[in-house]
């Protein structure tokens, strides 16, 4: 029925079965609309949100997929910009996975704010000192770079491409892609760092406080480092669950091996400062409050096990097992360091957002709980159906492997 | 975002945060022009071949 | 920046604790002043509108010794760096460099909420409803017309009941003046305290009342400790009282008993 948009001498299984595998992703779509017009109509009581709880799931789960979507730039950067060919045959999944990363995150923010239809305000009003103006600006135009980088694949579709008109621009394009990569590093950078940024300036709030290099709390350079070390291996765990779903081989292992090579390598280093920066916050900002580190870990369920997941299970143990390069040859490892690696970077995220807003910070302030709504589960795994329906369709319509041929020839 | 908006001051801050704004939305603008503009010559180039051959 | 303190007024409020009985006056005051909304369920205090909220503290002690006593808390108008105006995206809240005062502009509040995750004293309360003021119930009796209502999905706070001093402005450059005598000005939490409680007027000026008692040995800030300099200060006696305003490791003061809170 749509072989003709298929690419040539690939397989894919029958549209019947396509469409059935798209049914739960348009399941948690459908979960994800009726969640969207409850609070656009209703407002954001549909939520569980309150005035202790201004920032809840939504940005963690923001904060969340912008860091996993940073394989897409860093990709990007080391593919165009430093030269390591062999990434050619996993930039396309990294750039349809940033692009689905980025594309949810702003439409949930979309959501997220008060007032959606003053969203621009944010632009046209712009308070260049505030971190969020610096993330909205820069996030905006990153999303716009990814569409570029996603226009050419979806050019290269079997028929699209016979339009002289779109193929040559689309290689166009692509000929120019180190320029668009470049500048896409350079917001990428920018709104990571000022992701962390929003944290490390709330003076007010010691759990989040950091001391920094100019108008950049530490922060600020955590993020970046913990997004270029998330990223890679976001974009690795992806590509093998397509893989395991599609049970072919699509990018070659050397791909997969450099990408977690770099990413375990970045992770260390993260987890070095990360522990420098814990232990000079804790003795830095927290007794200059008058708290004790202890202090922020009594609260609710938030104890030092958060610290313990963050750092040591989820951040130095899949360290370790990308940097052994017997580790991670090993299918089995490679994926487990790789989901280790992401998990500790949500956590860390989670702690900002939710960790930061729990602890109260007056004395005589109460800790309050907070649980999300369906409407906001909805609209955060609606996210989710909304990347798998992306990238299936991608995978079937558009040639992302260039390899795939090659490694499932017999 | 624009002079004529009254938060815009002349001061270092805006210059370089807005600098670097528009900045990268010119590079990336002009990149997409780039390509058009060389689709258009391409183009025109393979209209020519085929009327002359 | 936009920080110039010393020159001009600088409007601020000192609340004796000592003097407080927790009747909470001034937030009835301050509600009915600001056109502040109810909830449809007023029982959900985590989403609830105060902009003066009065919270109780105890020492602690088993009974006979047990004391109480109330902290209302307006917004604090930080001098030092205002974390909630630093923050926010969309300049929509400022501190004014003539006045001090914090203000908010809810019509260009996007909502973000960015300013409610930085202050420290839950002094910014978003919109989660409606604006909604019950007919037949009279709430919608009292509402004043210098005060804009707030619409859903924008964040308010204490303005020092701003309207007021534009008020007192007007009348004061009516009658050919230029500055402003104490009293006033005054915020509706200082009128209504029928203790006397809270006390209004420009710290800059060695004349009022509010600079001398503000320098009192009795005085102290809220979270003084985190440097966002509160323009509103705090008079006890009482050492518990105090040693609760802020935190203090163990080396440095005796432990202070758990409180409860409400």
């Amino acid at each position: 029925m749509d072989s003709a948009l298929i690419p040539k001498g690939v397989t894919r299984c029958s549209p019947g079965r396509f469409f059935l595998w798209t049914l739960p992703w348009l399941g948690l779509l459908a979960w994800g609309l009726v969640s969207a017009f409850l609070c656009l109509y209703k407002g954001l009581n549909q939520t569980n949100m309150t005035n202790y709880f201004a920032f809840a799931l939504w940005i963690v789960f923001d904060l969340g997929v912008i860091a996993l979507g940073a394989g897409a730039f860093f990709t990007g950067f080391l593919t165009y910009i430093i030269g390591k060919k062999e990434l050619k045959d996993i930039i396309n999944s990294a750039v349809i996975i940033g692009f689905i990363c980025y594309s949810g995150a702003v439409a949930m923010l979309g959501i997220d704010i008060g007032q959606p239809l003053r969203g621009w305000f944010i632009f046209w009003h712009a308070n260049v000192h505030s971190m969020l103006t610096e993330v909205s600006f820069c996030i905006t135009t990153y999303l716009g770079v990814l569409l570029i980088e996603y226009i050419p694949i979806i050019l290269e579709n079997r028929k699209i491409e016979e339009i002289r008109e779109l193929r040559l621009f689309g290689n166009n394009l692509h000929e120019i892609m180190a320029v668009f990569a470049a500048t896409g590093t350079f917001l990428s950078f920018f709104h990571q760092g000022s992701l962390g940024g929003m944290y490390g300036v709330m003076y007010a709030r010691p759990f989040a406080a950091r001391g920094g290099f100019y108008i950049w709390p530490w922060t600020f350079f955590l993020f970046i480092l913990s997004a270029i070390a998330a990223g890679p291996s976001f974009t690795i765990l992806c590509t093998k669950l397509a893989e395991k779903i599609t049970r072919k081989r699509l990018v070659p292992d050397k791909a997969f091996q450099t990408l977690a090579k770099i990413s375990g390598s970045l992770l260390a280093v993260y987890i070095v400062l990360k522990i420098i920066d814990t232990i000079a916050w804790a003795y830095g900002i927290v007794p200059k409050a008058g708290l004790t580190f202890m202090d922020f870990y009594k609260e609710g369920p938030y104890g030092v096990w958060l610290v313990v997941a963050e750092i040591g299970i989820f951040g130095i143990l899949p360290a370790i097992i990308l940097l052994i390069p017997k580790a991670r040859q090993t299918e089995g490892w490679l994926i487990a360091g790789c989901l280790m690696n992401c998990t500790g970077i949500v956590l860390n995220r989670f702690v900002f957002v939710v960790v930061t807003l729990a602890i109260p910070v007056m004395p005589f302030d109460k800790f309050v709980s907070y649980l999300p709504t369906w409407q906001e589960w909805g609209i955060s795994l609606a996210v989710i159906g909304y990347g798998f329906l992306l990238y299936s369709l991608s995978y079937r319509y558009l040639p992302v492997f260039p390899k795939e041929k090659e490694l499932n020839a017999a | 975002m624009l002079p004529f908006i009254f938060e815009w001051q002349w001061n270092v801050d805006h210059i370089i945060f807005f600098g670097f704004l528009y900045l990268a939305l010119g590079i990336v603008g002009l990149g997409i022009t780039v390509a058009a503009v060389k689709t258009v010559f391409q183009l025109m180039g393979f209209m020519r071949e085929r009327h002359f051959h | 920046m936009e920080e110039t303190h010393g020159k001009g007024p600088r409007y601020g409020m000192t609340i004796d604790l000592d003097k407080c009985t927790g009747c909470g006056t001034c937030m009835i005051a301050c509600a009915a002043e600001n056109n502040v909304t109810v909830l449809p369920d007023e029982s959900d205090k985590q989403r609830n509108i105060a902009w003066m909220l009065l919270y109780k503290i105890t020492n602690g002690k088993p009974f006979p010794h047990t004391e109480v006593s109330y902290f209302p808390r307006p917004c604090m108008h930080c001098e030092h760096h205002t974390p909630c105006v630093s923050v926010c995206p969309a300049t929509a809240t400022r501190m004014d460099p003539n006045t001090g005062i914090v203000s908010q502009i809810y019509t260009r509040c996007i909502g973000c909420r960015y300013c409610m995750a930085a202050c420290p004293y839950h002094a910014r309360n978003f919109n989660w409803y409606d604006a909604y003021f019950p007919k037949g119930k009279g709430l919608d009796k009292y509402l004043s017309p210098e005060v804009s209502p707030r619409m859903r999905g924008v964040v308010e706070k204490c303005t020092f009941c701003h309207h007021r001093l534009m008020r007192a402005k007007e009348k004061a450059y009516a009658e050919g003046r230029r500055e402003l005598e104490e009293g006033e000005y005054i915020t509706a939490c200082a009128e209504a305290c029928p203790a006397q409680a809270i006390t209004f007027g420009d710290l800059n000026n060695p004349n009022h009342k509010v600079s001398k008692l503000a320098k009192s040995p009795r005085a102290f800030r809220l979270l003084e400790r985190l440097g966002t300099e509160p323009k509103v200060y705090y008079l006890s006696s009482k050492e518990w009282v105090r040693k609760l305003a802020d935190n203090y490791r163990p080396e440095e003061l005796q432990p202070v008993i758990k409180t409860k809170t409400g």
